[in-house]
C-alpha cells in the first residue's frame, strides 16, 4: 500500500522536529554554562576556567550550527507541507515566528561570530557581553517558539471569523494558559541536557587519562547544576501536568491510559494499553495514586478517554512516552545526587561512577524527545486544539515528492547525528592530548616522583 | 485594480511596506550569503592552506548571513501567507535540494575543523557541493518564479539558465570578497576567478534580460510600452558599465598598496541592486507573478501592525550590530582559530 501525503508529511515533520530539538535543547542552556565559565574567569583570573570555556565553545558552535540548519528546514515546511496551518492560524503564528527571527536569530548568529573568533579583536568585556547576548538570544528563541507551541495547545486571545483565527489580545495569545509551565519545563530540561552532556564528556576525558584540572572542574559544575535542577524539574513537571489536566484532559487520559472516567484512579506504573478492547493488559498499578497526584485527593475523578469520542490522541505513544520521560528523570535524580554525594565525601568520583556518567551523556535527549512526543502526540487529532485538525492542514503536493524529500532528510539527519556524536568524542580524545602546558607540569611531577621512587627503592626487576 | 484603489490607510500601506521589507531582506541575503556561498563554490582542490584562509574569511559571518533568508521567507510567511503557500507548493523539490545544500555546508563548516584530520578534505568537498546545490536551486527557483510557475519546456529551460546565472553571480561576488579580504597568491587567484565569473554573469544577466520580456508580454509592456519608461534603460546601462569597471580593474591586478581592493565588491553590490530593482519593477504589485497581488495575499492588518512596530525598532538595531560585527573583523582575513 502506498503511503499518503498526510502520513508522509507527518513522519517527515516528526523526523525534522525531533532532529532539530536535539540541538537547541543543548545550546539554550550550554550558552549560560559558557557565560558562567567566562564570568568565573573574569572574577578569578584562573586560566582553567578559560580552558573549559575554550573546549565547550567549540562544541557549542557545532551544536548551534546543527540547530540553525535544521531550524531553517522547519521554517520552510510550514509552507511546503502544511499550507492549511498558515491559512487558518497564520495571523497568530506568523508574528510569533517573525519575532523569533527578529529578536533572537540575528542576535545569536551575529554575536556568535564575535564570541567564537573575536577574542583578539574586541575587549574582554565586549567578549563577555557577546557571550551573554548569544545566551539571551537562544533563550528568547525558546520563548517565542514555546509561546506559539503553547498557543497551539491552549489557544486564547483570538477570535474566529469565517474559519480563520484573528488576533484580539496579543498578551493573552503569548501568555496563554500552558505557556509559563511549558517554557519553564523546557528551559530546565535544557539545563539538565547540557549538564549531563558536559558531565558525560568530562567523565570520558578523565577515564581516557586526562590529568588536567579542566575536565574535573567542568564535571563538578555540571553535576551540581544537574543535582539542583532535577528536583525543580520534577516540581515543574507536576505543575505542568495539573495545568494539562485543566486545559487538555484528553491528553492526561491518554498519558495515564484511563479508558473510562473513574474516581480514585490508580497510577499505572506499567501496562500494555489495548485500543480495541479499551483496557490495559498486564497493568501494574498503585491504587488511587493517579487521582492523588492529579487532583491531590485520593477519590478525585479523572475523565476517561470515553468522554472524547473520536477526538482523543492515540494512547500507546503518549502513555509510553510519558513513562520513558519520567523514568529517565528518576535516573537523572539518582545519578546526579549519588555522584554529588560521592564527590562531597571523597573529592573525586570512582571509575564506575564516571562510566555511569558517560552512559548518561545523552540522557537529556531521550527525556526531552519523550516529553515532546507526549505533548505533541497528546494534542492529536488537532494541530491547533479545537481549531484545526492535522489532517485538514496538509499540502496537496503528490506523495511521491514528499517521499523523496523525506528520504533526503532521513539520510542527511542520520548521517549528521552519527557525525555529531562521533565528533564530540573525537574532540574529547583530542583534548586529552592537547593543552600541553598542564600536561607537561603533570608529566614533570610524575617524572620527579618516579625518580624519587627510584632513588629510595632498589630495582625490583632484574 | 479597482479593488485596490478602494483600500485605504493601513490596509493599503502595510502590504506595500512589507513587500519592501521582504525585498530588502532577500536583497541583503543575496549579497551576504551570496559572497559566502560563492567562496564555497570557488574552494580550490589543490591547496588546503588556501581553503583554510577562504573559509576563515567567511567564518564569523556565514551564520548571520543565512539568517536573512529566514527573515525573507519569514516575512513572506507572516505578511503574505497565501503567496507563501502557493510559491512553496510549486517549488517543493528545489526547496528540498536547497535546504539539503544549506544543511550540508552549514555543518561541514564546523565539522571540517573538528573532525579527524583525514576527514577534512571530505568535509571541504561537502562544503563545496552544498554551496553549489544551494546556489543552483536558488537560481532555478528564481527562474521558475519569474515564469509564473508555468509547466513547460520553456519554463524549465529558463529555470536552468537562471540557475547557472545565479551561481555565476554568487561566485562573482564571492571572488570579489576574496580580492578584498585576502592577500598574496590567493588574492591573485581570486582576481582571475572573479574576472571569469564576471563574464559568465554578464552573459547570463543579458540572456535573462532578453528572454524575460520576450516570453512575458506583461513585462514587455512594462519596460517598452511607454516612451517615458525609456528612462528605465539607465538600469541596464549602469549595470554593464559596472561590469566593465570590474573587468578592467581585475585585468591589471594587482595594484600598489592594494589600491581599490574593494572596487569589485562594491561594484557588484550595485549590480545586484540594479538587478533587484529591475525584477521588482517587472513584477510589482504581484507577489506571485500574474496570479496574486500583495493586497490579496496580505494577512490581517492587526497582525501586520503588531509585527510592524517590532520590526521598526528591531531591524535598525540588527543593521547596527551587523555593521559592528563587520567592523570587528575588518581588514584581511587571518587564520581562523577558536581562540
Amino acid at each position: 500500500m502506498l503511503m499518503d501525503t498526510l502520513l508522509l508529511s507527518r513522519m517527515q515533520f516528526a523526523a525534522n522536529i525531533s532532529f532539530h530539538i536535539l540541538f537547541p535543547t543543548i545550546s539554550i542552556a550550554m550558552c549560560w554554562f559558557l557565560l558562567f565559565f567566562k564570568v568565573q574567569y573574569n572574577r578569578t583570573n584562573d586560566e582553567v576556567w578559560m580552558r573549559i570555556y575554550r573546549f565547550w565553545v567549540k562544541i557549542f558552535a557545532l551544536t548551534f550550527a546543527l540547530g540553525v540548519v535544521s531550524g531553517i528546514t522547519m521554517s520552510f515546511q510550514f509552507g511546503t507541507n502544511w499550507p492549511g496551518y498558515m491559512k487558518t492560524v497564520g495571523n497568530i503564528a506568523g508574528p510569533l515566528l517573525g519575532y523569533e527571527v527578529l529578536t533572537a536569530f540575528f542576535l545569536e548568529a551575529t554575536f556568535l561570530g564575535i564570541m567564537l573568533f573575536g577574542i583578539d579583536r574586541v575587549s574582554n568585556r565586549i567578549h563577555t557581553l557577546a557571550t551573554f547576548l548569544v545566551a539571551f538570544g537562544t533563550s528568547m528563541s525558546a520563548f517565542w517558539i514555546i509561546a506559539l507551541n503553547s498557543w497551539m495547545q491552549t489557544p486564547t486571545g483570538h477570535e474566529m471569523r469565517d474559519g480563520v483565527a484573528f488576533p484580539v489580545d496579543w498578551w493573552a495569545i503569548i501568555f496563554n494558559p500552558s505557556m509559563p509551565y511549558r517554557l519553564a519545563h523546557m528551559l530546565v530540561a535544557s539545563g539538565l541536557t547540557a549538564g549531563f552532556l558536559i558531565a558525560g564528556i568530562s567523565a570520558y576525558r578523565i577515564l581516557k587519562g586526562d590529568h588536567k584540572p579542566a575536565p574535573r572542574r567542568a564535571l563538578k559544575v555540571a553535576l551540581f547544576a544537574a543535582a539542583m535542577l532535577i528536583p525543580l524539574q520534577i516540581l515543574l513537571g507536576d505543575m505542568h501536568g495539573l495545568n494539562t489536566l485543566q486545559h487538555q484532559p484528553a491528553k492526561i487520559a491518554a498519558m495515564e491510559s484511563v479508558w473510562h472516567t473513574e474516581k480514585g484512579a490508580p497510577l499505572i506504573l506499567f501496562a500494555i494499553p489495548d485500543e480495541k478492547t479499551q483496557t490495559n493488559k498486564f497493568a501494574i498499578e498503585i491504587p488511587n495514586a493517579a487521582s492523588f497526584i492529579l487532583m491531590h485527593d485520593i477519590n478525585g475523578e479523572i475523565k476517561g478517554l470515553n468522554e472524547f469520542p473520536n477526538a482523543h490522541p492515540p494512547v500507546k505513544p503518549v502513555f509510553y512516552g510519558f513513562r520513558i520521560m519520567v523514568g529517565v528523570g528518576v535516573l537523572m535524580l539518582a545519578v546526579s545526587w549519588f555522584s554529588c554525594l560521592q564527590y562531597l565525601r571523597k573529592k573525586e568520583l570512582s571509575p564506575l561512577m564516571l562510566k555511569v556518567l558517560v552512559g548518561m551523556t545523552f540522557s537529556g535527549w531521550i527525556a526531552t524527545l519523550a516529553g515532546w512526543y507526549v505533548t505533541e502526540i497528546g494534542r492529536q487529532p488537532y494541530l491547533v486544539t479545537g481549531i484545526l485538525k492535522t489532517a485538514d492542514a496538509v499540502t496537496q503536493v503528490p506523495s511521491s515528492n514528499v517521499g523523496i524529500s523525506f528520504a533526503v532528510y532521513l539520510i542527511l539527519y542520520s548521517t549528521l547525528l552519527f557525525a555529531y556524536v562521533r565528533t564530540l568524542f573525537v574532540m574529547a580524545r583530542k583534548a586529552v592530548l592537547v593543552d600541553r602546558t598542564d600536561e607537561i607540569e603533570t608529566l614533570q611531577e610524575k617524572l620527579l616522583a618516579a625518580q624519587e621512587q627510584k632513588e629510595t627503592t632498589p630495582e625490583v626487576k632484574a | 485594480m479597482n479593488e485596490i484603489t478602494q483600500l485605504t490607510g493601513a490596509a493599503f500601506w502595510l502590504p506595500v511596506i512589507f513587500i519592501g521589507l521582504m525585498g530588502l531582506a532577500f536583497f541583503i541575503y543575496a549579497i551576504l550569503d551570496g559572497y559566502d556561498l560563492g567562496v564555497g563554490i570557488l574552494l580550490p582542490k589543490d591547496s588546503e592552506a588556501q581553503r583554510d584562509t577562504m573559509i576563515a574569511s567567511i567564518g564569523p559571518f556565514w551564520d548571520a548571513n543565512e539568517t536573512w533568508l529566514v527573515l525573507g521567507i519569514g516575512i513572506m510567511l507572516i505578511a503574505f501567507p497565501s503567496a507563501h503557500s502557493v510559491i512553496l507548493f510549486h517549488l517543493y523539490l528545489p526547496v528540498t535540494v536547497m535546504l539539503a545544500g544549506l544543511i550540508l555546508r552549514g555543518v561541514a563548516f564546523d565539522f571540517r575543523a573538528k573532525a579527524p584530520e583525514d576527514h577534512k578534505t571530505l568535509w571541504d568537498n561537502i562544503f563545496k557541493l552544498g554551496s553549489l546545490l544551494a546556489t543552483l536551486s536558488q537560481g532555478y527557483m528564481l527562474g521558475i518564479y519569474v515564469m509564473g510557475f508555468e509547466q513547460s519546456a520553456a519554463a524549465y529551460s529558463f529555470g536552468a539558465l537562471s540557475a547557472i546565472c545565479v551561481t555565476a553571480g554568487y561566485s562573482f561576488i564571492g571572488g570579489a570578497w576574496l580580492v578584498m579580504k585576502t592577500e598574496g597568491e590567493l588574492q591573485l587567484r581570486a582576481a582571475r576567478w572573479t574576472r571569469q565569473c564576471g563574464r559568465l554573469t554578464a552573459v547570463g544577466i543579458l540572456a535573462v534580460s532578453i528572454v524575460n520580456p520576450l516570453i512575458n508580454p506583461a513585462i514587455f509592456e512594462k519596460w517598452f510600452g511607454n516612451p517615458a519608461v525609456i528612462l528605465l534603460l539607465v538600469i541596464p546601462a549602469v549595470c554593464f558599465g559596472l561590469f566593465l569597471v570590474v573587468d578592467r580593474y581585475l585585468k591589471h591586478f594587482p595594484y600598489q598598496n592594494d589600491f581599490g581592493c574593494w572596487i569589485p565588491f562594491a561594484s557588484i553590490v550595485i549590480i545586484f541592486l540594479l538587478c533587484f530593482i529591475g525584477l521588482a519593477y517587472s513584477f510589482f504589485p504581484f507577489v506571485v507573478p500574474n496570479q496574486l497581488d500583495i493586497w490579496k495575499a496580505a494577512s490581517a492588518p492587526e497582525s501586520l501592525m503588531f509585527i510592524f512596530y517590532g520590526t521598526a525598532i528591531v531591524l535598525p538595531t540588527i543593521l547596527l550590530y551587523t555593521v559592528f560585527s563587520y567592523r570587528v573583523f575588518w581588514g584581511k582575513a587571518t587564520q581562523l582559530k577558536y581562540y
